[in-house]
């Protein structure tokens, strides 16, 4: 076994030093090493998405990268979104939108969103579809993650917004 | 409260999309599943799985593992009692014991062959490649077809892989199929598709020494069925067995069955008095949970000059994988039971033959028997109005049931309630049918091939008993008790919504306590679409009993006689008067014997049991229009409809999840999922490389409409909703791509391979 390496990285504004074995993931540091359960795992080819967070600033699959290689950076986890008590949009647009059925590849879904809309803060449908294609959902079909992005979206804009979905 | 008081008539809570009172955790990342739970000392286990189909065990040599750092043992069939996983089956079935380690041969790439115990997980993963397994490789029957041969045996002391075998005859057949004017046949595939829940399964077991009781947490949708299982397999008693059931990331049938992983964590746990976790990878669960469908029909339908159905006949042959789980063995009879669907069929003669194969075990996958039965059905009927030049929608018209209801069909089943041909006829209405075909006669002028795909369905949902519990505090807050295990549907909230609506709480002082049996009352869990219906109702009769002394103590509290009091905006009032009194206040007055009246036991709380003495039977109608690319095959769906009739809809928010949900499932088997064995059983679908789930940009939006039939089966004249789009999309989506290729048949998922071979062959 190789020995342990030292790292030093600021998640959700906190500074974390650890020993770390050089082939440990990311998402397996987070999860394990700092209890950070809220980034699932939901594969092992870095397909489903489920644990995606942001590494200075930028959506990574924290099941693709080693903790080792993130020494220095500054990271954000579903845990560290919400701000002063306040969901983030993307968030309070899952819950307006039934974006969310078991939940499990939620955290993944709203960090790679959130990622999506700084990077275009007015997406066409199209455009969000193709933006998930890293990241899969069994339960929802989707259309009510796309409404909830869309949600957020307006409402990051500036923009009047509705909630939860029309009645019978 | 000033003004006069008036009773509350119309509903303020059931029937509302009010937004899901689960979601907080989850968007926050505070969700809680089988992975996230950490104890102290915990071991871990991975397990050694056969890389053979089919072979004799001739050694296992365990050393090199068991010098890893941080292996403690590593353990074999040897090492163990007699240690089963469950299984099912009737007098009729020919069922074998399915140890929780192959002994002595392996019967399906991925059976598990060795655990390896160690402190760590990495640890555990490390010793795997050092357990060398000598195996003798045997000749495998991966294929059902090749199964019913009975040249190579999947269980050799049984002389068959016949595991069951039933015939289904009423009316006379043979008359019917020689006075038609049509016979339309075919042979079809329904592929073994993995169900695919976001999160694999997983495993927590942990021994108390002291009060000698085991507590078990899974991944699971049956917790009261686990401890029955798990008591059994360690000899205990189910008093000392709990079982837990954590956040649950998606589960459509596939964690109904106790598996083996759960029967040797609990043992493990035991014998090692240290708790032991296992948790599922990816490509784990795609050899070690169930699959779904794996079925292949040969049907024909016999018609007259006018198009009405004859009489149906053929055989289904069932591929059950190499074992039997729990549910392994209720998808062929399911398929048989809904082979009428929901039509007039005078004659009908069905074989099922289920065989073993050298391959995972099958069992249930969201609709488990209705999806088969459902595409069979519908894809004959297209056939037939292509041979007969009908209209597809005419031809089911002419042969939809019309009542009246109940209504018992040629298989065994009996219709609830329906409106069969009403609903069809506004799903073409809601579509604008004949602009839609002259839309896609004037794309088929330009050279481009459009479809359009039509499915009526009947389906069963709700079956035994289960338990509800109401719990209003001294505060007037409350808490619901189901014996239900929902995991992913939001039926908490609908459960709140039914509390609320009966007792006038308000739903942000409602919780609901699920999934622990020292918390529930007895219940079945939650599987085919029952939770609603079963549970739901359980909970409302619960919620009557509190509500019959909610109202004697408002009639006491207010000096007034009970028939007297009703449900107001602000409370508990006497009507035509301006007297009220809160929840609040009847509350505290229920915790304190001096407040009541003195044949009134303290405490404000009702359980109530529900059984529903028959099935419910939602219906519907959907529409697909697609169009396939003439130079690549691929399928683009542009346009999904779906009219489901669930009866009474408590949340219509939920329900338009699980409609959209379902669609993209079905959709996924009709186009893109299949599990693929080679022809020495290796399994070749093995990530979410090989075995391509459906993407955002692969599904469409279904505009998702809701019929009203209220079911007579339970109080709240509600269905299930949970697998209606599964069963619907499949045949819907296949019938539009066939509807523009003008081709007969293709056999599932209609890959961009497939379709463009067709093309290029003209098949038809």
């Amino acid at each position: 076994m190789a020995e342990k390496v030292r790292i030093s990285v600021t998640v959700n504004g906190v500074q974390h030093t650890s020993e770390v074995e050089p082939r440990q993931l990311l998402v397996h540091y987070l999860r394990e090493t700092l209890g950070l359960t809220g980034t699932h795992i939901g594969c092992d080819t870095s397909q489903c998405g489920a644990c995606v967070v942001h590494v200075d600033g930028q959506a990574v699959k924290s099941c693709t990268v080693f903790a080792v290689q993130v020494d220095g950076s500054s990271l954000t986890t579903i845990e560290g979104l919400a701000k002063d008590g306040h969901y983030h949009p993307v968030q309070e647009g899952f819950w307006e939108k039934h974006g969310l059925q078991c939940g499990f590849c939620t955290p993944g879904m709203i960090m790679a969103a959130v990622d999506l809309l700084k990077k275009n803060p007015n997406p066409s449908e199209g455009e969000i579809r193709h933006a998930l294609e890293g990241n899969l959902c069994r339960c929802t079909g989707y259309q009510n993650i796309v409404l909830a992005i869309q949600y957020a979206a307006a409402k990051l804009r500036g923009e009047p917004v509705t909630g939860a979905v029309a009645d019978d | 409260m000033s003004s006069v008081v008036e009773p509350q008539t119309t509903p303020k809570w059931i029937g509302k999309a009010v937004k899901r009172l689960e979601d907080g955790k989850f968007i926050s990342g505070k969700g809680s599943y089988l992975d996230d739970l950490a104890l102290e000392g915990t071991l871990h286990v991975a397990l050694v799985r056969s890389l053979y189909a089919h072979a004799r065990i001739v050694g296992i040599d365990t050393r090199e593992a068991l010098e890893v750092p941080g292996v403690l043992a590593v353990y074999t069939s040897a090492d163990l009692p007699e240690l089963y996983a469950p299984g099912s089956g009737g007098r009729d079935a020919k069922v074998v014991q399915h140890p929780v380690l192959a002994r002595d041969y392996v019967r399906y790439t991925g059976q598990p062959v060795a655990a390896v115990v160690a402190t760590s997980r990495a640890a555990a993963q490390d010793a795997l490649q050092m357990v060398y397994v000598d195996y003798e490789a045997l000749d495998a029957v991966p294929d059902p077809l090749q199964a019913v041969q009975d040249g190579t045996l999947v269980h050799p002391e049984l002389g068959t892989n016949h595991a069951l075998k039933r015939r289904t005859s009423a009316g006379d057949v043979a008359e019917a199929f020689a006075k038609a004017h049509r016979v339309v046949g075919a042979r079809m595939v329904q592929q073994r598709v993995a169900p695919t829940p976001m999160e694999p399964r997983g495993v927590l077991a942990a021994w108390d020494g002291i009060r000698e009781s085991l507590t078990i947490w899974s991944s699971t949708q049956m917790p009261h069925d686990l401890r029955s299982a798990v008591a059994e397999a360690l000899g205990l008693a189910e008093n000392q067995v709990r079982a837990v059931t954590p956040d649950v990331g998606g589960a459509f049938g596939a964690k109904i069955n106790v598996y083996p992983e759960e029967i040797l964590a609990a043992h493990l746990a035991r014998t090692l008095a240290r708790p032991v976790k296992w948790v599922e990878s990816r490509s784990e669960s795609f050899v070690a949970t169930v699959h779904g469908r794996a079925q292949v029909a040969e049907l024909e339908m016999a018609f007259d000059a006018e198009g009405k159905i004859l009489g149906l006949r053929g055989r289904v042959v069932a591929d059950l994988g190499a074992y039997i789980l729990e549910t392994t063995l209720g998808n062929a009879p399911g398929t048989i039971l809904m082979l009428q669907g929901p039509y007039e069929i005078p004659a009908i003669d069905l074989e099922l033959i289920a065989v073993y194969t050298h391959a995972t075990p099958t069992g249930a996958y969201r609709g488990a028997g209705r999806p088969e039965a459902t595409y069979y059905l519908e894809r004959l009927m297209d056939m037939a109005a292509r041979e007969l030049k009908l209209d597809p929608a005419e031809i089911r018209l002419r042969n939809l049931i019309k009542g009246p209801f109940p209504y018992k069909t040629l298989t065994g089943a009996k219709y609830d309630s329906g409106a069969y041909p009403e609903t069809l006829r506004k799903l073409l209405e809601l579509t604008d049918y004949p602009a839609l075909r002259a839309e896609q006669a004037r794309a088929r002028a330009e050279g481009r091939l459009l479809g359009i795909g039509l499915t009526t369905y009947v389906e069963i949902t709700g079956y035994g008993w289960d338990t509800g519990g109401v719990r209003i505090n001294p505060d007037g807050s409350a808490v619901i008790f189901t014996g239900t295990s929902p995991h992913g549907q939001g039926a908490g909230t609908g459960f709140a919504q039914i509390v609320a609506e009966r007792l006038g709480i308000p739903l942000e002082r409602i919780s609901i306590v699920q999934g622990d049996t020292l918390a529930v009352p007895y219940g079945m869990g939650t599987a085919g679409s029952r939770t609603l219906s079963v549970g739901g109702s359980a909970i409302l009769n619960a919620a009557e009993k509190v509500r019959a002394k909610v109202v004697r103590i408002a009639a006491h509290l207010l000096e007034a006689a009970p028939e007297d009091i009703v449900l107001t905006e602000g409370g508990w009032g006497v009507q035509g008067t301006d007297r009220a009194v809160s929840l609040e206040q009847i509350a505290q007055a229920a915790y304190n014997p001096r407040k009541l009246p003195s044949d009134l036991e303290p405490g404000l709380e009702g359980q109530a049991t529900f059984n529903l003495k028959e099935a419910n039977y939602p219906f519907g109608a959907h529409l697909a229009l697609v169009e396939v690319e003439r130079e690549t095959g691929e399928v683009r769906v542009l346009r999904y409809v779906a009219l489901d009739d669930v009866g009474v809809v408590v949340n219509p928010l939920l329900v338009e999840g699980q409609q959209q949900g379902g669609v993209a499932q079905g959709l996924g088997q009709a186009l893109y999922e299949g599990i693929s064995y080679d022809e020495i059983g290796y399994n070749r679908s093995t990530s979410f490389l090989e075995y391509n789930l459906p993407r955002a940009d692969q599904v469409v939006r279904v505009e998702a409409h809701r019929g009203n039939t209220r079911s007579p089966t339970n109080p709240l004249g509600a269905k299930g909703i949970g697998e209606a789009g599964a069963i619907g999309a499949t045949p819907t989506i296949v019938n539009a791509v066939m509807d523009a290729l003008g081709v007969k048949h293709l056999d599932m998922p209609l890959t961009p391979e497939k379709v463009w071979r067709a093309l290029r062959q003209g098949q038809g």
